[in-house]
């Protein structure tokens, strides 16, 4: 991938390079990766972040990772360029993921590691240069001004995060930061003599106007809440949903709006049911295990025909399972969870960037057709930091939903559940004379009062799985519906929903490269599944190839179901995200099982 | 009294170093330890929470439930079989939030169960938002602006419910809260042990300083009369400058389990599938469908 | 979004039948909740609350089916969790009168988690529990507030589990306004509902009403009921809390009231305090993370 280095002259801008800490968890590891991701971003590279912290508060091990480059990237890289272990564990437990040439990064103040052919190591006394300025906790700041050096990053852009990210702290603790920072770089340019194989820095020519951002899947989210108009949040505490919740109680109450911690899951959907009732745009953010017990108000909240936005944040389940992991375990869920049939809409983002405009897109369709929907998001999605563009606010639109006035019906009572041929009847809200209705659980006629006949039964039921139909015939006219990357005249195809598309997309460029015709069919929209373009997309192929992070294939039972096709299943249930080479390994594989090889 | 050490165990504790837990566990070890109960003698439950890992710093049996959820399945537990000491422990925001309703049935109901609360009125495994027991105007993540509910009053939920033992512990003072957990333990019915926890890691304001400054043994009171409802109600009440620890209530009354008329043959588990009574009940019951 | 205020204030005179939905109630004939229908229609009619801007939450039960007999908005709810949704419907809406309506069961067993938590955010809600000591739309089982010992078809050996006493537990759960009833005594139960209609705050409404088909204390309850004391200071917590202990006596009427800030209130002093009389901007929001 890169040049071996030349010391006469700078070596050529790197386009990829994955980077990873470790350490020991109190000693500021995440915040060096965040320091050192903005910093490159600021400098106009794009960058992928992932972390894993550990379940308990205080100790453990850190892990952080970035990758790096002058494209967009797009997972989260397959092997380690550059390791910077502050600790024995950190080298004990990465160490063997670092690829031959790599580059081991090192206090050498904690370990002394033995010198392996090919691998450039660089020693920095970390720890006692924090000490020697009397700043011991600064000594990742330290190792930041270091790298900042070794591997070419702007310095002004470096002093401008840390006082971006660390100045809220106050000034002294600010100025003992960039002393910190000034003793690495300082102590680099001074002692480390082997020229980095990689260059990070981009020539200020060829920076262009900068118009990124660089946020968590979970910040992207409910920023495009706040852009969606959501005015009512209402949520209990779970990771990794709870910095939605956090955001939110700062923001929410500019807006005007009203944000409550409830008691339970129970509490937190049933608030933002009712706040939706009387009008406003609500939601609630939790994981698998708080949808499990929202899912009695789900079914209520579709049998009432109320507006509402759940979002699960997945993570690796069963049970209480591993709340720090990641996952796509609760598609069936989502989906399909609730007694007896009732419509739900799910949207499953893609990217960090999909976060917002899937926010945006399930507050309207929950207005619009008057029914929970369900966004799907995950662990990784949520907490990794990426660049991404900057939002395209003429995408946002506010829909509303559909409200009675007084002179609509013509008789005297209102009927608040008028089947319709959308299926969508006209909401009246409380204070609006005329009107009243109850809205109700049990079946009911179009007033609303309870009813049990079997005509009666049909005509609702179908008047409510009417209005998915509706919703469907809408989402297919939306470019951004279904993402489709790739080989234009596919022979296999990969089918696979969220996050999952990033690693797929990589894997299929560099199928692609290898004269592979493949290609990506990922709906953002889950429920309804788009079939009819589906079907069109498996119609031709030689081999579906179905990636998921769960483990009996959730998504593939479902087509499966659907279509009685033989699917191939790559189920990764280990708590980590997919890498590109996984899912390039597994084309390559079916490619050659199931492709009839063409002449020439 | 038995040797600490049988109840040391292997895993490797991931409480924040300085966290009012350890003085919890030390008391619960010691309490154990001094009313010569073996491990395999006790059954521990808990829910999620930093506090709910208890059961895995000890040996004992244990068994980590669902958030909020322990003393349901500890109920179940104690009927099949009672012989085994039953002692759920878990935070405030398990006890008192999602596992409230729980909470307040176990007492109704009288089930001989210690509830051991780690009570640090804060959420601290998720990273400090406000708990059902944080005061109000607590500047938290979930509250910036001040935290806007009045805390809830456990004790006074406790009582009103028909506890028949309740007492408040601080996690700082470990021996005078194993004679409570011992006391607890021994007592026939529900006992509720709230622990003032000091969590020094999300909550700044309720430090051990905080508690040692407000905290006086009830007993050491003039007029103190823990079978008198209307004065235990008068010290439930009581928080802020003056924080009484201590039994508050402590009365005598028939527990669950000794009123469930099967139970009087002895503990579920041990009682025969295929009774010698079986083949008869089944005839008779058939008969009533002929 | 701005608290709306729907509408103007109006000088239409209301009577009791204004509030009558054109719904037949399904309950049997001579259940307590007749009582406490006529009488929530007297009291809507007394203040002369506009029926379009009552809103009614209920859970599941026999008395989960009030909010549809009445000619106001309604929210038949699941099993339980009327708080959450009068909670929510309330903070979307502050103008609106908001109560939560359920039998025992529905408010202490399965909703039971939820009471506390209400009184303490001091929700300015009313929270109605019709209490028959029994789970009546599922056929007789013993409730939370059944006595010991009571014998039904899920209990045939008698229940072993003692009784939950809601107002004492209203009382500890620290609520700003606690009251009980007897549906039998429509007059009072007027009062008492447009006194905690009226309460700023959350307002904890016990009223007795017998299920005459599966447990009829009508006979009972008219032995044991009688006022609070004259002299009953309702600012005195301690004194309500041993009056409501009284296992011989049965007291009606209203056992403490204060006053504390709504949460409505406190959540608008939250928000001219964070946004510090600036207006909202998205944009602002967004340039903290730009490059």
């Amino acid at each position: 991938m890169t040049k071996a280095a030349d010391k006469t002259m700078a070596p050529a801008v790197t386009r990829d390079v994955t980077l990873r800490i470790g350490g020991e968890s109190g000693e500021g590891i995440v915040t060096t990766g965040e320091v050192l991701a903005r910093i490159a971003a600021y400098a106009g590279l794009e960058v992928y972040t992932l972390r894993t912290i550990p379940a308990e508060i205080k100790g453990g091990h850190v892990m952080f990772q970035m990758r790096v480059g002058s494209e967009p990237v797009h997972s989260e890289g397959d092997a380690l360029d550059i390791l910077l272990a502050f600790n024995q564990e950190a080298y004990d437990k990465h160490h063997r993921e670092l690829r031959a040439g790599g580059i081991l990064i090192y206090d050498n103040n904690e370990l002394t590691p033995p010198a392996i052919a090919g691998e450039i190591q660089y020693a920095l006394p970390l720890t006692s240069l924090a000490k020697g300025i009397d700043f011991f906790r600064g000594k990742n700041i330290v190792a930041i001004g270091a790298l900042v050096k070794i591997f070419g990053l702007p310095y002004d852009k470096a002093k401008a995060v840390v006082e971006r990210q660390l100045g809220r702290r106050g000034a002294d603790l600010l100025a003992k930061n960039l002393q910190a920072l000034e003793v690495g770089y300082t102590y680099a340019e001074q002692n480390i003599t082997k020229e980095a194989p990689y260059n990070l820095g981009v020539p200020e020519g060829e920076r262009g106007a900068d118009h990124r951002l660089v946020m968590s899947g979970n910040q992207a989210l409910a920023i495009g809440a706040l852009a969606a108009g959501c005015t009512f949040y209402a949520g209990y505490p779970i990771t990794p949903a709870s910095d939605i919740m956090e955001f939110l109680a700062a923001e929410l109450p500019k807006v005007g709006g009203t944000l409550i911690q409830a008691e339970d899951e129970m509490a937190a959907l049933g608030m933002a049911m009712g706040a939706s009732y009387a009008g406003a745009r609500a939601m609630t953010a939790t994981s698998g295990p708080g949808l499990d017990l929202m899912i009695e108000l789900l079914g209520h909240a579709s049998m009432t025909e109320t507006p509402v936005v759940i979002v699960d944040v997945q993570r690796a389940g069963p049970s209480t399972g591993m709340p720090t992991k990641t996952s796509q375990g609760d598609l069936f869920l989502a989906v399909y969870g609730g007694h007896d049939d009732f419509p739900r809409l799910v949207v499953a983002p893609l990217s960090v960037e999909d976060c917002f405009y899937a926010a945006v897109d399930a507050f309207n369709l929950a207005e619009k057709y008057q029914m929970p929907v369900i966004i799907l998001s995950d662990f990784a999605l949520s907490n990794r930091v990426e660049t991404i563009p900057s939002f395209d606010m003429s995408r946002v639109q506010r829909v509303q939903r559909l409200l009675w006035t007084a002179s609509g019906d013509g008789d005297n009572s209102y009927r608040r559940y008028r089947v319709t041929e959308s299926g969508i009847s006209p909401m009246s809200l409380p204070g609006m004379v005329g009107g009243s209705y109850t809205a109700e659980g049990l079946e009911h006629d179009e007033t609303g009062a309870p009813g049990y006949d079997p005509e009666l039964h049909t005509t609702m039921m179908e008047k409510r799985f009417r209005k998915v139909r509706t919703a469907a015939d809408e989402i297919r006219t939306w470019p951004h519906a279904i993402w489709r990357y790739g080989h234009p005249e596919p022979e296999v195809g990969i089918v696979g929903w969220g996050s999952t598309a990033g690693p797929a997309r990589e894997a299929i460029d560099r199928a692609l490269a290898d004269g592979m015709k493949v290609a990506a069919f990922f709906p953002r929209f889950l429920s309804p599944l788009p079939e009819a373009e589906l079907s069109a997309f498996v119609a031709p192929l030689k081999a579906v190839i179905v990636p998921e992070l769960n483990y009996r294939g959730q998504l593939a039972d479902i087509i499966q179901g659907r279509f009685c096709m033989q699917i191939h299943r790559l189920n990764k249930f280990t708590g980590q995200a997919f890498t590109a080479g996984e899912i390039y390994r597994k084309i390559a594989a079916v490619y050659s099982e199931w492709v009839v090889p063409t002449s020439a | 009294m038995y040797d600490l050490k049988l109840y040391e165990s292997i895993d490797e504790n991931t409480w924040c170093p300085g966290c009012g837990d350890f003085g919890i566990l030390a008391a619960v070890k010691q309490a154990l330890a001094q009313l010569e109960l073996a491990p395999h003698e006790v059954m521990f439950f808990s829910g999620i929470g930093c506090g709910s890992k208890l059961p895995h710093y000890l040996k004992a049996n244990g068994y980590d439930s669902l958030h909020g959820r322990g003393i349901p399945v500890a109920t179940g537990f104690h009927l099949v079989n009672p012989e085994l000491k039953v002692i759920q422990v878990s935070g405030d925001g398990d006890s008192y939030g999602i596992g409230g309703n729980h909470f307040v049935n176990a007492a109704r109901r009288n089930v001989d169960i210690v509830h051991i609360v780690e009570n640090n009125q804060i959420y601290a495994l998720t990273k400090g938002q406000y708990s059902p027991t944080s005061e109000k105007g607590m500047i938290t993540t979930t509250t910036p602006e001040g935290a806007i509910e009045v805390a809830t009053n456990p004790l006074a939920m406790a009582l009103a419910a028909g506890a028949t033992f309740i007492a408040r512990g601080f996690a700082n003072d470990p021996k005078y809260l194993a004679n409570l957990i011992a006391r607890g333990i021994m007592h026939k019915g529900y006992a509720l042990i709230d622990v003032l926890q000091p969590c020094i890691t999300y909550n700044k304001i309720n430090t051990k300083e905080w508690y040692r400054m407000r905290i006086y043994r009830v007993e050491d009171e003039q007029g103190y009369d823990p079978a008198d409802k209307e004065w235990a109600f008068r010290k439930a009440l009581e928080w802020g400058e003056k924080i009484p620890v201590g039994v508050i209530y402590e009365v005598s009354l028939p527990t669950y389990e000794e009123q469930v008329a099967v139970l009087k043959q002895g503990p579920l588990y041990r009682q025969p599938l295929h009774g010698p009574t079986m083949a008869e009940d089944f005839e008779k019951t058939k008969r009533e469908f002929m | 979004m701005p608290d709306r205020v729907v509408h103007e204030p109006t000088t239409k005179v209301y009577t009791a039948s204004d509030y009558k939905s054109n719904v037949k109630p399904i309950w049997c004939p001579g259940c307590g909740d007749f009582g406490v229908l006529s009488s929530f229609y007297k009291a809507l009619a007394d203040l002369g609350i506009p029926p379009e801007q009552a809103v009614i939450a209920s859970g599941i039960g026999c008395s989960g089916r009030f909010p549809a007999f009445v000619e106001a908005y309604g929210f038949h709810g699941v099993h339980g969790r009327a708080l959450p949704l009068a909670t929510g419907i309330k903070m979307a809406n502050p103008s609106l009168y908001v109560c939560a309506v359920g039998g025992d069961g529905d408010a202490f067993s399965i909703g039971g988690g939820h009471v506390p938590h209400a009184a303490r955010r001091n929700i300015d809600i009313t929270y109605i529990v019709m209490d028959n000591q029994i789970y009546g739309l599922t056929k007789g089982q013993p409730s939370p507030t059944s006595p010991l010992g009571m014998e039904k078809k899920a209990s045939p050996y008698g229940s072993i589990e003692a009784p939950l006493n809601p107002i004492l537990m209203a009382l500890a759960y620290n609520a700003s306004f606690v009251a009980r009833g007897f549906s039998a005594k429509p007059k009072e139960v007027v009062e008492l509902m447009k006194m905690a209609l009226l309460h700023k705050g959350f307002a904890f409404l016990q009223i007795i009403s017998p299920c005459v088909t599966f447990n009829d204390t009508y006979e009972h309850f008219k032995q044991i009921t009688l006022p609070l004391p004259a002299d009953h200071d309702v600012t005195d917590r301690s004194r309500a809390m041993t009056l409501a202990l009284d296992e011989q006596n049965m007291y009606l009427g209203v056992f403490y009231k204060v006053e504390r800030p709504s949460y409505v209130t406190s959540v608008r002093a939250v928000r001219s305090k964070a946004s510090g009389g600036a207006q909202f901007d998205l944009e602002k929001i967004i340039a903290r993370y730009r490059t």
